[in-house]
């Protein structure tokens, strides 16, 4: 089974936020940048289907600048057998059926079997980018998976809802799962596969130019304002502890 | 290209009560705009349902009926909206985000070539729609810029479901194009994991713990602070995905939603999905050694600083303050 991993590079999740002057985004000089964590899980998931299978290829495809490629190395680091980085500057200019066409265009090429992506990205969040892809390439989709198992004519995947439920779902290859966090544990990259990393497979396709104005328009991004008016307590840890317990005596009465 | 529809969700014939959400949203948006509000809900057969919705304030009520939407495909869905949306022409559609949404919503909106904008927290004037970015920790303003219908999803609790305005409104069949082969993927029944044994949604006390804490080895702190309180312990997503503690034990979308008298979280920074489990609960004290930490947005008492020194002096004092 071939299959391509579509990742996104995104800040790290402790990454100090700053609004950017323009109002529109952060200031991503001081950002250090690493791997969708829910698209990590698409890899493992790939990685282990592979193992499974004991053939095919596993892809790695994503979209961005030139400090992607690090991600895609470190993808490859842990076991993807190519890397594709399609290279864009403007990545936020696009809207997600922008991104989506630009991904679609460079996948289409490689004919996969299997498309996995993580359920959403841990910047934007818009959750979508999977299934517009699948939609754009005219083949079937399943969303926040957890568990994909190859059956003799295509996948039973067994996908997650609300509240603790779950549905299995049949469908036929080739298709696109955006994968769950959680439904395996994440490997790291061994000494010997960060070795190898240097000698696979890592190749620059330009994007597309766009061929249409975005139909969304992030319009200006800020701090939340607070819901609740919250009290701050402040002190060495054993001051705070004591001002704790008088509230759960005397305001929230637990105690 | 003029009014508002909103798609209510169903499953064997009972609403997710978040459609009612929505439908509170699609009135309010319908009424600041000064168009028409009108409702659709698909199924194999949801004629009392539909019959239900008619005593709500709205211009019309879609009953777009099939058999081959009685079990919920995206396909099937994408196939009957589209056709629906086309004929009638609403300038805007809203959704409640729901992972049913998220799996057929995107797809729609491609085949107007527009984009979703997902997971919608507020709707002010313009109308301008807010979302979450990076993981709660800043809003951000959309606004559709182009001509065709714009396309929204809701996030829970963001509308009051009993803010929803009777009123008359008729019923309309819709009676849409749909074929097997059109379905390619075939869904199964919907099934839970082993019983729960726990329940948290009962519980008075919950100390619930997120990423902050390292690592499994370091849970002991948060496990003998639960037990001074005579909580119960709880966690955010990624403390379940790594295996630290069951999932039955996670509070957020995909887990339990609790509401009780005091929850104390430890570590969680507050990422919506988490939130939305959350944000019922009487009193909230968060610890967490990032000041802007979204958790802190809905903490009545909140303290910044490093969880391993707060919070076994946090146990020693309420274990003084019992004995």
């Amino acid at each position: 089974m071939k299959i391509v991993v579509a990742i996104k590079q995104v800040p790290e999740r402790d990454a100090p936020v700053h609004v950017a002057a323009d109002g529109k985004w952060i200031d991503e000089g001081d950002l250090n940048y690493t791997i969708n964590e829910p698209d990590a899980y698409a890899l493992e998931e790939a990685l282990q289907l592979k193992e499974k299978n004991g053939t095919g290829e596993v892809v790695v495809v994503c979209a961005g600048p030139e400090r992607v490629q690090s991600t895609l190395r470190e993808a490859l680091a842990k076991g993807a057998d190519r890397a594709i980085h399609i290279e864009i500057d403007d990545l936020g200019s696009r809207d997600t059926l922008g991104i989506a066409q630009i991904l679609a265009d460079a996948i289409k090429a490689e004919s996969p079997d299997l498309i996995l992506t993580g359920l959403q990205s841990d910047d934007l969040g818009l959750g979508q980018t999977g299934v517009v892809l699948a939609e754009l390439l005219g083949i079937p989709h399943a969303t926040i998976i957890m568990q994909v198992e190859a059956t003799g004519s295509g996948l039973k995947v067994k996908r997650e809802l609300e509240d603790g439920w779950f549905q299995h779902v049949e469908m036929p290859l080739p298709a696109l799962l955006t994968i769950q966090s959680g439904g395996n544990k994440l490997r790291y990259a061994t000494l010997m596969g960060i070795k190898k990393a240097k000698t696979k497979e890592l190749k620059t396709v330009p994007a597309a130019a766009s061929s249409g104005a975005p139909s969304i328009a992030l319009e200006r991004v800020y701090l939340p304002e607070k819901q609740k008016k919250t009290e701050m307590l402040t002190g060495s840890p054993a001051e705070v502890a004591a001002k704790i317990v008088e509230k759960l005596k005397f305001e929230v009465r637990v105690l | 290209m003029s009014g508002v529809l909103v798609v209510m969700e169903q499953r064997s014939g009972v609403w997710n009560r978040m459609s009612f959400e929505a439908l509170a949203a699609a009135q309010q948006l319908a009424a600041k705009l000064g168009v028409e509000c009108s409702a659709v809900v698909l199924g194999a057969d949801v004629h009392s349902l539909a019959t239900e919705l008619a005593s709500k304030k709205l211009a019309k009520v879609y009953a777009a009926q099939h058999d081959l939407l009685n079990s919920y495909t995206s396909d099937g869905y994408v196939a009957v909206l589209e056709q629906l949306i086309k004929q009638n022409a609403p300038a805007f559609v809203l959704f409640p985000h729901t992972y049913q949404v998220r799996d057929f919503a995107p797809a729609l909106a491609t085949r107007f070539q527009q984009v979703l904008i997902s997971d919608v927290i507020a709707i002010h004037d313009g109308p301008v729609f807010v979302r979450q970015l990076l993981q709660g920790k800043l809003n951000a303003d959309y606004r559709h810029t182009a001509s065709g219908p714009c396309f929204v999803s809701v996030q829970a609790g963001t509308f009051r479901a009993d803010a929803v305005e009777e009123g008359a409104s008729t019923v309309e069949n819709f009676a849409p194009q749909l074929s097997a082969e059109q379905l390619r993927s075939k869904p199964g029944e919907l099934f839970r994991e082993s019983a729960q044994t726990v329940d948290l949604s009962s519980a008075p006390v919950i100390v619930s713990v997120g990423r902050g804490i390292g690592e499994q080895d370091n849970l002991g702190i948060v496990e003998e602070l639960a037990s001074a309180l005579g909580a119960e312990l709880a966690a955010s997503r990624p403390i379940c995905d790594n295996g630290w503690l069951p999932m039955e034990r996670q509070v957020g979308s995909s887990g339990q939603t609790v509401s009780p008298k005091l929850y104390v979280a430890v570590g969680i920074s507050g990422a919506i999905q988490h939130l939305v489990g959350m944000k019922g609960s009487k009193a909230v004290i968060a610890i967490n050694k990032d000041e802007n930490a979204p958790i802190f947005e809905v903490a009545d008492y909140g303290v910044v600083g490093d969880l391993f020194e707060i919070v076994p002096e946090l146990t020693k004092a309420i274990q003084a303050a019992k004995a």
